[in-house]
């Protein structure tokens, strides 16, 4: 084993003259970002070998952005395309705010996933693809065979397959391969990218902490051996700078940050259901939120966890409830209450693909109509969706403090792309004011009522059981100020538009949203949450070319933020990207009239009566940079200017 | 349901205070006159005063229907919510606050229909509350449709020519999931049995579920017609562990010594026979108690921030 220090292995990649002391030359690449896809059979480990990749890549003072590649089963048959499972990490010299468009090196352990990937246009034309070598020589002729067929079917693209012995080499540490060949990757990986393998070692000892120390010392090996075979035969490296952040920075995915964004906001309440892909947060918070005095309680349905968190929130502690799309459905009645009975209530919905079971393990952003309107009779609420995984983890506070200041509904929308996607960021400066006041049960003073709706702010001080004096029922049935049932039309108008007004005043406090490049011009392209990096990078991509072209991201949904339509009047054309569904205006039977157009489109235009329109798509991943940039192309108005 | 100390939290208590009937007496109940629930509210009234229950640390909660209009007309905290949702709510108060007292008040297509996922559950949660489900077979409310627990050929709107199915037993199913730990059956015309059960139930540390036959006078008048006017068609269950009530033996003959400890004689004197049982079928201060087994303190924000900073030391890149 050569221990070469990370300091000497930059060296060797910066020398302007090569060493001549070995006979084969490495080529090394120099590049300002590069995608890396580490593609396995469900279960061989791929996860932790690339979470390890991109959070050791975080550490050097690379930008990173992962995206998991996962099938919706837990263990499908081994060797098919549908057994694909993995990770596709984008490293670059600055910020990474999305996942690209292509992978352009690939460590694929069979030829059936990576055919998988390859059949999803997920590789770049170029790629270098590092592959098992034990499939083509198998002795099991039809595994030759298939080996053949894939490698037939990708004959036509020129990537650059590079052989590599996994199993072979793995079998001298480890007796079982699928689980050695994950860490043997990642030293491969490492040697390519000249990943610092001490910093690698502490992630691998932080990985197995609660494993026997002899997990830890194979992992170790393997990924030694898989550094040293890459060192003697491998004949390129890839070079991406590295910048040193000047600001402490952490590294987590988007269900993390929103977990420890419920804990920095004061929740002392998370009840749930499981449900793909929310669960990741409410494990994580399982795992660490009692040291913090707060529960998980895993309610027996999705009803039931909105009814806890309402519960414990009229008792005035903060809680909140955390799910997907369907479960999101079966809360509506619950919602609705919330509302009704203005109780604090914070709900994060990991928005996947939908309708029904839909695409669990996926992602789409289709729910932010039925978030906002998903609720029988009128229920104002705030919607709003985080773009980053920063953003998730502030949102949270963001969200607990309106609801408790203006007694009413938050729904978060984040989306499979956020959950799982690991990203650095600035670490947050924790302030105590994040976190809700603690109880406060003094005497109400006399002739308090419930809701004291100021009349011009619909907003009114809410009363908490144990305060002597303030005794009330909240009820879902239209009340007075004094919660007082009242069927009478004046009531219930009344009742209406104090709680609307609310939205009103929040919406007034709200800032006019940053357009991304020029204020006015041919073309503004409008998206929410997790697109945010995706559609900036097509926007810079595009006015590079020339084009006219600007963004703007929103994260309230709900009320809308202001000064929209005035910001649309500086553009000729307006449209939306989207990950939810919409008509092509030119499939058939398609009308300017019964056009279905993405949900934030639709909004979009009830809202200011521009004719905004659209490109949305439902891959069930990320919109890739390059596919906007295309749409962008398409969508540029009559007599743009190139 | 245990008295807690109240540790901590605010001031303003009137810890002198006397409490009298007219302090716990919320809106005029406006069920119709011969409601079984009137009887109910009565019982409670009492039971507040008795206990002197702080009226700012009481809370109820109920879920739609004629018996879940029930915290209206109390002058404590109440919540009165969603079609079969109130035990999810009462579980979220009880599960942070430990400080208050909770009873949850539900219907018989409320509890047993709608909202059965949340009965079956919430006895296994166990939490320290009162759960009273006024049952009198048939939705009122919505105007006479065939409940749970409607007796078979029970004609309502919905099954005009009788109901066809069996009444499900409600005693039987809660005695049948884990972790029950306090399960007693009463009727709304015996006003000192309803009165002692559901101070039982108060008294009892966990989930005590009582069922409280009734009769909705609008729709079940006959329900349970003959067992008031004939005493000998009740048999209470009866033991010094059980509910005693004094002067109840002069006028119910038939009484049956069951240790409410046993559960699987619980589980046979469930089974329909003909007989009305009234008392307790079962009883264990054991269990573990769902609020108990999840209390954390309350930390602040100081300890909170100090904790995630070394969190996110775990996370630094």
């Amino acid at each position: 084993m050569t221990a070469t220090t990370p300091a000497s292995e930059t060296e060797a990649l910066t020398d302007k003259k090569p060493k001549k002391r070995k006979a084969r030359s490495v080529e090394v690449i120099r590049v300002k970002e590069h995608t890396v896809e580490v593609v396995t059979d469900s279960g061989e480990g791929a996860q932790k070998a690339s979470q390890i990749f991109g959070s050791v890549s975080a550490k050097m003072g690379n930008g990173v952005w992962t995206v998991e590649i996962i099938p919706a089963e837990i263990q499908p048959p081994a060797r098919t395309p549908a057994s694909a499972s993995g990770n596709r990490i984008r490293i670059g010299t600055g910020p990474v705010t999305n996942w690209g468009d292509h992978a352009n090196l690939v460590m694929a352990f069979n030829e059936q996933v990576l055919l998988a990937r390859h059949r999803m246009d997920a590789l770049a034309e170029d790629a270098i693809i590092l592959i098992e070598d034990m499939w083509q020589k198998h002795e099991d002729p039809d595994i030759r065979q298939q080996w053949e067929e894939a490698m037939e079917e990708m004959s036509h693209r020129s990537y650059r397959f590079v052989p590599v012995p996994m199993e072979e080499q793995s079998l001298t540490i480890v007796e079982n391969p699928r689980r050695g060949k994950n860490m043997m990757a990642l030293g491969i990986l490492a040697w390519i990218y000249s990943r610092d393998l001490d910093k690698i070692r502490e992630l691998i000892a932080l990985q197995f902490k609660r494993k026997a120390k002899e997990v830890y010392e194979n992992n170790v090996a393997l990924l030694e051996l898989g550094h040293e075979w890459a060192s003697k035969n491998l004949d390129f490296r890839v070079a991406i700078e590295t910048k040193a952040s000047d600001q402490p920075r952490v590294v987590m995915n988007g269900n993390q940050a929103i977990a420890y964004g419920g804990i920095a906001a004061g929740m002392e309440l998370c009840a749930m259901y499981p449900i793909t892909p929310a669960t990741s947060a409410s494990h994580h918070l399982s795992d660490v939120f009692e040291q913090f005095g707060g529960i998980v309680h895993q309610a027996e349905d999705e009803i039931a966890a909105a009814g806890v968190a309402i519960g414990s929130s009229f008792a005035g502690k903060v809680a909140f409830t955390i799910t997907s799309g369907p479960g999101l459905a079966l809360k509506t009645e619950f919602i609705g209450l919330a509302v009704m009975t203005e109780t604090p209530l914070v709900v994060v919905d990991v928005q996947r693909g939908g309708p029904s079971t839909g695409l669990p393990t996926k992602i789409e952003q289709s729910d932010l109509l039925a978030s906002i309107f998903g609720q029988p009779g009128d229920a104002p609420h705030v919607v709003l969706a985080p773009a980053t995984m920063e953003e998730c983890f502030l949102c949270m506070t963001t969200a607990r403090r309106i609801a408790e200041a203006f007694r009413c509904v938050v729904i978060v929308l984040s989306d499979a792309n956020l959950a799982t996607g690991v990203q650095p960021f600035v670490r947050p400066d924790l302030k105590t004011e994040w976190m809700a006041a603690p109880l406060d049960l003094h005497r109400v003073p006399e002739g308090t009522l419930p809701y004291a709706w100021d009349q011009q702010l619909g907003l009114s001080q809410r009363i908490i059981p144990g305060q002597p004096g303030g005794m009330f029922i909240a009820t879902g049935l239209s009340h007075d100020e004094r919660s007082k049932i009242g069927y009478s039309p004046d009531v219930h108008e009344r009742g209406c538009q104090m709680r609307a007004r609310k939205m009103a005043v929040l919406q007034q406090t709200l800032k006019r949203p940053t357009v991304h490049g020029d204020e006015s011009g041919d073309l503004l392209v409008v998206g929410w949450g997790s697109t945010w990096g995706a559609i900036e990078e097509a926007v810079d991509r595009a006015r590079e070319e020339g084009l006219s072209v600007s963004s703007l991201h929103l994260r309230f949904l709900s009320p809308l933020e202001p000064g929209l339509k005035e910001i649309f009047s500086g553009f000729k054309k307006v449209i939306t990207v989207e990950i939810n569904y919409s008509d092509d205006p030119n499939d058939p039977f398609i009308t300017d009239e019964n056009r279905r157009r993405g949900q934030l489109c639709w909004l979009l235009r009830a809202s200011t009566l521009v004719d905004v329109d659209c490109w949305t798509r439902v891959p069930g991943q990320p919109l890739r940079p390059g596919n906007i940039l295309k749409a962008i192309r398409d969508h540029m108005p009559n007599g743009a200017k190139k | 349901m245990t008295h807690m100390a109240c540790s901590l939290l605010g001031s303003g208590q009137d810890e002198d205070q006397y409490y009298s009937m007219q302090d716990y007496e919320g809106a005029v109940a406006r069920w119709c006159p011969g409601c079984g629930d009137h009887a109910v509210l009565t019982a409670v009234v009492h039971l507040l005063e008795a206990e002197q229950l702080q009226p700012e640390r009481t809370v109820f909660v109920s879920g739609i229907g004629c018996s879940s209009r029930f915290p209206h007309y109390l002058k404590t905290y109440g919540f009165h919510g969603l079609h079969g949702r109130a035990l999810p709510v009462a579980t979220g108060i009880k599960l942070r606050r430990r400080d208050l007292h909770v009873f949850a008040v539900m219907g018989d297509g409320d509890c047993c229909s709608i909202g059965a996922a949340h009965w079956i559950h919430t006895t296994r949660y166990n939490p320290d509350m009162v759960a009273l489900m006024l049952d009198n077979g048939v939705y009122g409310l919505t105007k006479n449709q065939t409940s749970p627990t409607s007796p078979a050929g029970y004609p309502s709107n919905t099954q005009p020519r009788g109901a066809y199915l069996q009444p499900m037993n409600p005693i039987a199913a809660t005695l049948g999931v884990t972790n029950a730990s306090f399960v007693a059956q009463t009727g709304d015309w015996v006003p000192d049995h309803l009165y002692e059960t559901i101070a039982a139930g108060f008294r009892h540390k966990g989930f005590a579920f009582i069922r409280i036959l009734q009769r909705c006078p609008q729709y079940t008048t006959p329900l349970f017609e003959e067992a008031v006017r004939n005493p000998e068609l009740v048999e209470l269950m009866v033991h010094p562990e059980g509910i005693p009530i004094d002067g109840l033996e002069q006028i119910y003959k038939n009484q049956l010594p069951h240790d409410p400890s046993d559960l699987v004689g619980a589980h046979r004197l469930a089974q329909p026979d003909g007989r009305i049982r009234l008392g307790l079928f079962y009883h264990d201060e054991g269990k573990p108690v769902y609020d108990e087994l999840r209390y954390l303190r309350p930390h602040t924000a100081e300890e909170k921030i100090d904790l995630l900073n070394a969190e996110f030391d775990r996370y630094a890149v």
